[in-house]
């Protein structure tokens, strides 16, 4: 099977990118307000909770996510199913706006931005933090480079920057040149490497609440928890792609690329059933289904993540008749990303419970619309990108309006 | 499906040599200092003056309070060390009665436990946190990317945030008046100014030896426990009361410090980066024993039984 990426060149500034640009107006707004006022002028952090929606949302869901990225390349590059690749250059490039956007929200996050450096130079090797930061560091630079080649093959030989710009033309030019002719030969040391951060990465995403095993809720809190994050992470991957992809090609009015879709989900039968049995297992062993009907927000937020974002979808893929209808399988690949995003903001917000403080939180306008306002950027991004950069190979639906 | 076994042995073979690691691990020492100062807080002596906070806020010079240290009303609702107040005393009323049938309060003093093998130091990032030879758990702002990782892992709620600070916020916590207790006879500024002596400073093995005799000569009024001794692995601040702990909002915290199992997960998967390496080899060797093209898996359907 042969696939050519190519840039869409389509009308830019449809309704929906409207709606975009205004989201990501607010947020601006909201960021603005953040660095003039402090962390606590926009969110409803405290001391008891000193973590909430960005850690949640923007950092453990956005690496969660971005999980396409690695197991797409996994499948195709390592394992050699080639007959994947039209799904790879969009999983990258979903990759690379995740993690950018990740390290974005960190900057938000972090009380002082100008010092994310600094775990760089101060190693302590005890945390798991310092572990997270070190690979996504690595792994953002990694996803660069794998993504490089899209970039080359476009505008090699047309550099053609606008302005002042035109200075940097030759600089660029023999970058790109470069990039072609080395990385091609190279690739497979950055592919491995990826894989590599990105189990290390996500795994360790999972430990960093077992520091504090009084304050999570024992349904969540388990020592398997890096190895449920790990297998979340993979399970979700090509869900994800499906989920991304169809958003994309319906939204840019393209083939629903069914035939590349298909076969990925019937993987994640698999891998979901993986992270199913894990789960459900730790949860008898540890002897916490007790717990399940005790009717607090944090039980059926466990139910929710577990059922409508676990079970259901599982079932629904096993029949070849959801595998095959594009609508359906859309919804269970939704499912499956609704509950991988449920479960970190489960891990990181729900299930944490400070000993003394019964304060409860729940995220402030400003920290929602910072949120709100780095998503739309993202998929304001991947729209502009695409349209620009050979990304996605699907043709043109006949009947596009 | 090739590709889930391969998976899964590769998930249950790391989840077995980390196993086996991590019984090597544990066994290793504690990072815990030998004989670091500590401060023993006897509740039965604490006639609740805050005269310690007054003290505290001057050593440490934070902003003036809300309501004078000489205002007594304060103690009528409990409340948390903050960003602006590294100690504070709260009130309780356990039950106990005096002869004309009165309420008898008991004080409890709140600030940094200085934690033998602190959660805090554990999490932070770049180690702006560390455990001192002399005891204190020590904050070094130059290093602090204001993560707030430590206070997640704060066991007992301390640290608090500069939130209202856009640029350069700090982590709050009691210091242990680290500067103070560094020169020979120093006193952390709390335990100095305490005049029922309700505060002991001294090295921390002195401290437990002293409370053990308080206790064994006077059983009538201790209880038996000395809070700080073993929890999480014991911490450099103890108390001894009369009342039971739980009834004076004292944390129920495991004896076990509370980093170990994610410090020994993460050395046991991550020493000399032994897992990656071996991952990095296995998918290479995928890669290329797997190099060349397949079919799409509808074109195999023939093969396929």
């Amino acid at each position: 099977m042969t696939h050519h990426p190519y840039p869409l060149k389509t009308r830019f500034w449809t309704p929906g990118v409207v709606v975009l640009a205004v989201l990501m107006a607010a947020g601006a707004l909201a960021m603005a307000a953040r660095f003039i006022g402090g962390i606590g002028y926009v969110s409803n952090l405290s001391t008891a909770r000193p973590w909430g929606l960005w850690i949640g949302v923007d950092v453990a869901s956005g690496v969660a996510l971005a999980a396409g990225g690695f197991t797409t390349a996994f499948l195709a590059h390592i394992v050699g199913r080639h007959y994947y690749e039209p799904v790879v250059r969009p999983a990258l490039l979903t990759a690379v706006l995740g993690y950018t956007f990740v390290v974005i929200g960190l900057l938000v996050d972090i009380g002082r931005s100008w010092a994310i450096w600094k775990p760089m130079v101060f190693w302590n090797f005890n945390s798991v933090l310092f572990e997270v930061a070190m690979c996504v560091m690595f792994y953002l630079n990694v996803l660069y480079i794998e993504f490089l080649p899209v970039v080359a093959e476009q505008y090699k030989g047309r550099v053609n920057l606008p302005g002042p710009l035109a200075a940097l033309n030759g600089l660029v030019e023999s970058v790109l040149s470069l990039a072609d002719r080395v990385l091609d030969k190279i690739m497979w040391v950055f592919i491995i490497a990826g894989v590599v951060l990105s189990c290390m990465h996500q795994s360790s995403l999972g430990s960093l609440m077992l520091v504090a095993p009084t304050k999570v809720h024992p349904l969540w809190y388990t020592p398997i928890l890096p190895l449920l994050f790990l297998t979340s992470a993979i399970a979700v991957g090509y869900p994800m792609v499906v989920f991304e992809t169809t958003l994309a090609t319906s939204s840019l009015k393209r083939d629903g690329e069914m035939r590349v879709l298909a076969p990925l989900t019937r993987i994640t039968i698999y891998l979901l059933g993986l992270y199913m049995a894990l789960k459900i297992g730790d949860m008898v062993v540890r002897g916490t289904y007790v717990h399940l009907l005790e009717g607090t927000a944090q039980t059926n937020a466990f139910l929710v993540e577990m059922v409508l974002g676990v079970i259901v979808p599982w079932l629904m893929l096993l029949s070849e008749r959801v595998r095959r209808s594009r609508r359906a399988l859309f919804a269970a690949c939704a499912m499956i990303v609704g509950g991988v995003l449920l479960n970190r903001v489960n891990v990181f917000v729900v299930a944490y419970t400070p000993p003394v403080s019964e304060a409860s939180y729940f995220p402030a306008v400003g920290e929602i619309l910072i949120t709100v306002g780095l998503i739309a950027t993202l998929m304001f991004i991947y729209r502009f990108l695409v349209t620009h950069l050979p990304v996605l190979s699907a043709p043109a639906r006949e009947v596009s309006a | 499906m090739k590709l889930t076994r391969r998976g899964f042995f590769k998930i249950t073979g790391a989840a077995g040599a980390a196993a086996t690691v991590s019984r090597a691990y544990a066994a290793k020492a504690s990072p815990a200092p030998e004989d670091p100062f500590g401060c023993l807080v006897d509740l039965t002596r604490c006639i609740g003056c805050r005269k310690c906070e007054d003290a505290c806020n001057r050593v440490n010079d934070l902003p003036p309070p809300a309501r004078s240290f000489e205002d007594p009303t304060v103690l009528n609702r409990p409340r948390r060390p903050d960003e602006k107040a590294f100690t504070v005393v709260n009130r309780y009323f356990p039950g106990q009665r005096d002869a004309s049938n009165q309420l008898v309060p008991t004080f409890v003093k709140i600030q940094c436990m200085h934690c033998q093998e602190p959660a805090c130091a554990s999490a932070c990032i770049v180690g702006a946190l560390t455990k001192k030879e002399n005891g204190a758990v020590h904050y070094d702002v130059t290093r602090c990317i204001g993560c707030r990782y430590c206070m997640v892992a704060c066991p007992f709620e301390i640290p608090a945030y500069e939130y209202h600070d856009p640029i350069t916020p700090r982590v709050m916590k009691c210091t242990f008046c680290f500067e103070r207790i560094s020169e020979a006879g120093g006193l952390p500024g709390c335990a100095e100014i305490c005049p029922t002596e309700a505060i002991t400073f001294g090295r921390r093995k002195t401290l437990l030896a002293v409370a053990k005799k308080r206790i064994q000569d006077n059983p009538a009024r201790y209880l038996q426990e000395i809070y700080g001794e073993k929890e999480v692995g014991g911490t450099s601040w103890m108390y001894i009361t009369a009342v039971p702990f739980e009834k004076l909002g004292f944390i129920d915290v495991p004896d076990k410090p509370t980093p170990r199992l994610a410090e020994t997960i993460q050395h046991s998967l991550f020493a000399y980066l032994w897992s990656p390496i071996v991952l990095y080899g296995l998918l290479g060797g995928i890669m290329w024993a797997s190099r060349g093209n397949r079919p799409h898996p509808e074109d195999e359907e023939g093969d396929r039984r």
